[in-house]
Formats: structure tokens, sequence, C-alpha cells
């Protein structure tokens, strides 16, 4: 397989488990908040030949008797999502502070480069729990969602800061961008024209590196009911129901969410790895 | 000698900057340890105020800020609301129980991870190599959190192994420790080892294909020799970053895993004191574990200094 199919197949594969989540609202066959309470804990239906009363729960139901598979693509929504938008969300200051790190120096370069060591100098998983921590814990649905993807994206910027401010510093003395510069071009418009572009490979790469980080990070707050909470599901609260493990060896379809995360993660594995291979190997 | 102080210098002033910045997010941040009683009808607002003044809240920032640091360096790590303590005697058990299991995962997962990776790396193309990495790519994508339910899962139904916490009661047997240790131990190390076989594998195979092995090689130098004589010091200076790194994140490597499996870490700690607003335990934590961050930095910087005299030169 070449580098180009490789990554066309990770992303119809990516493109596909984004569109059951998309579409949830068309492919899940309950609302996420429908309890059936006649029949807590049951077990996954078959598609044909089903029982009377003729529910069909393809992944079985929790406690409430809610539909698991309904809930895990409305679930799919809020953690994907929040991956999706706090990765746009670092790459875009990372972009804006790394460039103008790189690009304008002095004082500026070391103020964000400083900043940026602060926030390395503590390990991810505590500094998110950390701001979260500082913010206040009873809010909406709505606020925790904004929240998760400002805090996860927002505390994630000085990766790829780091990164881009080393590819512009190495491309502000490029013969055409000194050349652009001879001619009176202005700083803005050789960062748009000239800089910015150069750095694309590395912001993507960068963003299929971060975005299966921040759905983790997602499930991870959610799991510790720091997240999005009932009755919206997302798959760290769902998972949270099934740390009940004792009932779990029943009710094995309550792993369901955390089964959906592993080929959400393989696809952004296998794309970040074939951007990653090198187009021709050096001799 | 001067490149050792001025590094220790750096990480110290990294710590101050840490510290101040979450004293001062800390003071931002809406509500504290008394906002809840404010709710509370029966409580006077003098009532609230007078504890608030009693622990002190009431002082200045700068004032407060240089209470807690000499609390530090007295080794009590600021009060705790919530305990009624000072933080350092809650801290030290958890801190052991946390070491205990990460340090262990951790010099398992290198254990394994370095013959394998190098073993990887020298075995590209082969069906070994393949599988490997098939394997280990999967394992990357299995979230900890689910690697953690399942095993619990299993312990449940097989019933060989307990399920959490660290000792059986009553009991204070090493081998009990370790029983409980193993699930917990196993999953870690599940979790470190695709990314540590990775890396092991990446710079020795990048060694491998310089001109300067295969020239040896050509010399007619013996594998074994070769192998771990001249081609492991050469791939070494990317492992001894992330080895650093492996040590740096001691403390916070496991916070998941020990709130699944009840394990009496820093990790459930930290958690009980976000939901109880108990800052205090939030802050000495924060500070804790990034100063066990900073330090397996400069440990790795400072062993990279000593080992590539490439380093020295510049």
């Amino acid at each position: 397989m070449t580098r180009r199919t490789k990554i066309a197949a990770a992303l119809v594969f990516l493109g596909i488990l984004h569109g059951f989540v998309i579409f949830a609202g068309f492919l899940a066959p309950y609302p996420y908040a429908e309890q059936h309470r006649e029949f807590p804990y049951s077990p996954p239906t078959p598609l044909f030949g089903a029982r009377a009363p003729g529910f069909v729960f393809l992944l079985g139901t929790d406690a409430y008797g809610r539909d698991v598979f309904s809930r895990l693509l409305y679930g799919g929504r809020v953690s994907l999502f929040t991956g999706l938008l706090a990765a746009f969300l670092s790459l875009a200051l990372g972009l804006a502070l790394g460039t103008a790190a790189g690009f304008y120096g002095g004082w500026l370069d070391r103020l964000l480069m400083r900043g940026g060591e602060l926030v390395m100098a503590l390990p991810w998983l505590y500094l998110l729990l950390a701001v979260r921590a500082f913010l206040p814990l009873h809010i909406t649905t709505v606020q925790a969602f904004f929240l998760l993807v400002a805090i996860i994206g927002g505390v994630g910027w000085v990766r790829p800061a780091r990164l881009i401010r080393g590819v512009v510093l190495s491309a502000r003395e490029r013969g055409f961008v000194l050349a652009a510069r001879g001619f009176g071009a202005s700083n803005a418009y050789l960062i748009r024209r000239h800089i910015l572009p150069l750095t694309l490979g590395v912001v993507l790469t960068q963003a299929t590196v971060l975005i299966p980080q921040y759905i983790l990070a997602e499930v991870a707050l959610s799991f510790l009911g720091l997240g999005v909470a009932e009755p919206v599901p997302s798959w760290g609260n769902m998972l949270a129901e099934a740390q009940q493990y004792h009932a779990l060896v029943e009710h094995w379809w309550m792993l369901a969410p955390g089964l959906a995360i592993i080929p959400v993660l393989l696809g952004y594995l296998l794309l970040a790895d074939a951007l990653l291979e090198k187009g021709v190997r050096r001799v | 000698m001067r490149y050792i102080a001025r590094r220790l210098l750096h990480g110290l002033l990294l710590l101050v900057g840490v510290s101040v910045l979450s004293f001062l997010f800390a003071e931002l941040a809406p509500g504290d340890y008394f906002s809840e009683l404010r709710n509370d009808p029966r409580v006077l607002p003098e009532t609230v105020a007078a504890l608030r003044a009693q622990y002190g809240l009431d002082r200045p920032l700068p004032v407060r800020y240089a209470a807690w640091v000499a609390s530090v360096l007295r080794g009590d790590f600021g009060y705790s609301l919530a305990y009624n303590s000072p933080v350092g005697p809650l801290l030290w058990g958890r801190v052991r129980a946390t070491l205990l299991l990460t340090g262990t995962a951790t010099f398992l997962a290198w254990l394994i991870a370095l013959p394998l990776g190098i073993w990887n790396a020298t075995a590209r193309g082969t069906w070994f190599d393949s599988v490997s990495r098939v394997v280990l790519s999967f394992l990357l994508a299995v979230p900890d959190l689910l690697l953690a339910i399942v095993f619990l899962m299993l312990a449940v139904e097989t019933g060989y192994f307990p399920t959490g916490g660290m000792v059986s009661p009553g009991s204070e047997r090493v081998e009990d420790v370790a029983w409980h240790l193993a699930l917990p131990v196993a999953v870690l190390v599940l979790g470190m080892l695709p990314t540590l076989v990775r890396h092991v594998r990446a710079s020795m195979a990048e060694v491998i294909d310089s001109p300067f092995a295969l020239s040896a090689r050509a010399q007619g130098i013996p594998r074994q020799r070769l192998l771990f004589r001249h081609l492991l010091p050469a791939a070494a200076n990317p492992l001894i970053s992330l080895a650093g790194f492996s040590l740096g994140t001691l403390l916070s490597a496991s916070l998941l895993i020990e709130v699944v499996m009840g394990w009496p870490g820093l990790g459930p700690l930290f958690l009980e004191a976000i939901m109880a607003r108990d800052f205090a335990v939030v802050l000495a934590v924060v500070i804790l574990s990034a100063s066990f961050l900073v330090a397996g930095n400069l440990l790795a910087d400072i062993l990279l200094y000593r080992m590539d005299p490439r380093i020295r030169m510049k």
C-alpha cells in the first residue's frame, strides 16, 4: 500500500465512524434518555425474531432500561466532538502563539516559551483536573461541554506552539522569505503567504496526535464526574456506570462505550502513522 | 558542574512559577471550602466569616502565599480544611502507595520494552516484527480505563485476584500486597509498553541504518558486541530523555487506574479534594507532581550531559 492509499483508507474509516455519530438522531432507535423501566439490564436482543413486546435493544439496556446502542451514538457526539473542537482550539492557539514567538522573536518569544515551560512542568491529567477543580462544579450540560473543550484545548497549546515555532524559525531565514522581504513585503503578508503554508505538515500530524488524546481526556473527565453529566450520555459517564464491576460480570454490554473508543483511536493512529511515513526512503 | 547548577536553578524557578500561578488561579476560583456553608440558611454569614478568619482565608494573597511557602518548607504543605490537619502527613502514605505501584510498573515496562524494541529493530520486515507492531498498535488504541475495568471484571469472575485496595484487612504480609499489586501493575505496564517499545525500536532502527553501523559490521565486529557496545549507546539519547519523563510521571501516571481499582494512592485523594474544594490538598498534589516531573527531566538532562560529549561541547 502506498502512503496515499493508507491516508485515504484511514480517512474513510474515520469518516464512517464520525458519520455514525453525526447522524445519531437518524440512526438511534430511541431517544437517549427514554427509559424502559420494565427492562433494566436487558441483554442485547437479536435484530430479527424479537419477542413481544418487540423492543429491539441492539446492545442491551442499562439500569434504567435505556437503550445502550442509542446512548452510544449520542454519547459519541459529545466525546468525539470534544476531541475535535478541543484539538482545533489547541492548534489555533498553538499556531497563533507559535508563529508570533518564532517570527517576532525577542521578549515575546521568551515570554511565550517560559510560559509554556510552566504549563509543561505539570503532568497533563493533573493539570486538567486542577484547572477543572478551580472552576464551578455544578453547571448545565451545554456549559460543561464548552468548558471541557476550553480546558482541554486551552491547556494543550504548548506542544503544538513549540513545534510550530521551530518550523517558523527555520522558515524565516529561507531564501524566498528573505527575497520577499527584500521586495518590501509586509510582515503580515510574509506570515500569511510564505510562513503559514510551511507549518501545514506539523499542524496536520499534531491534529492526528491531539484529537485521540483529547477524546481520551474527555472520557476520563466525564468518567470521574467532572465532565458532561447525566442524563446526557458521553462515553466517559457511560463507562462510569460500568464501574460497578460486580454487576458487569453479568452485563458485559455495559462495556460498549469503552470498546467503541478502540476503533476511533485505531483510525487516528493509522492516519498519524501514514502521515509520518516518509514519502521517499532516504538512501 | 556549572551546567548542573544552572539547570537546578532553572527547575527551582519553574516550580516557584508553578506554585505562584496555581495560587493565583485558586484565588480567582469561584467558591472555597466554606461556600457550601453559605447556602445553608441555618448558618449565619457572620459564622462563615469567623470561620474564614479562623483559618486565615481573609488575609491578603501575598501574606497567605508566604505562609504557604513557610509551611511547605516545614513539610506541612498547607492546612487541609476537609481533613482538619496539615496536608503533609496525609500525603506521605499516599505517595508511598503510588510510588510502589508506578515504580514497579515502570521498571517492568522498561525491562520488557528495551529487549523487545531492540529485537524488533534488528528484525525489521520479519513476521515477528510485524506481529508485535500490530499487537502494540492495538494496545495503544485500548484505553487504560477499559483495561482496568475489564481486568477487574475478570478478577470478579475468576476470584484469583482481589478487586481493589492495597491490603486485605488484618494482613500485613508482603505477599498480600504483591497479590493486590498484580492487576493494577499489569494494566499500567500494558498501557506504557506500546509507547516505550515504539521509541526504542525507532531510535535503534535509525542507528542500525546509519553508515557507521554498516562500516562497523564490515570490520567484522561480532553481532552482540556491535549491538550493545556500539549501537545501543549511540541510540541512547532519546531513550534517556524518555526515561527521565518516565521517572517524572511516577506520581501522575496511575491516577485513573488508582481511582478505578481503589488503590489508596494520590489519585483518589486528589479527586476527593477536588470534589470537596479542598484547595490546600489540590495545591500540594499539583506542586508535588510538578516537582517530580521537573526533577525527572532534570535528571535526564544531567545524564545526557554526562554521557554525550557532543552536548558538553555546546
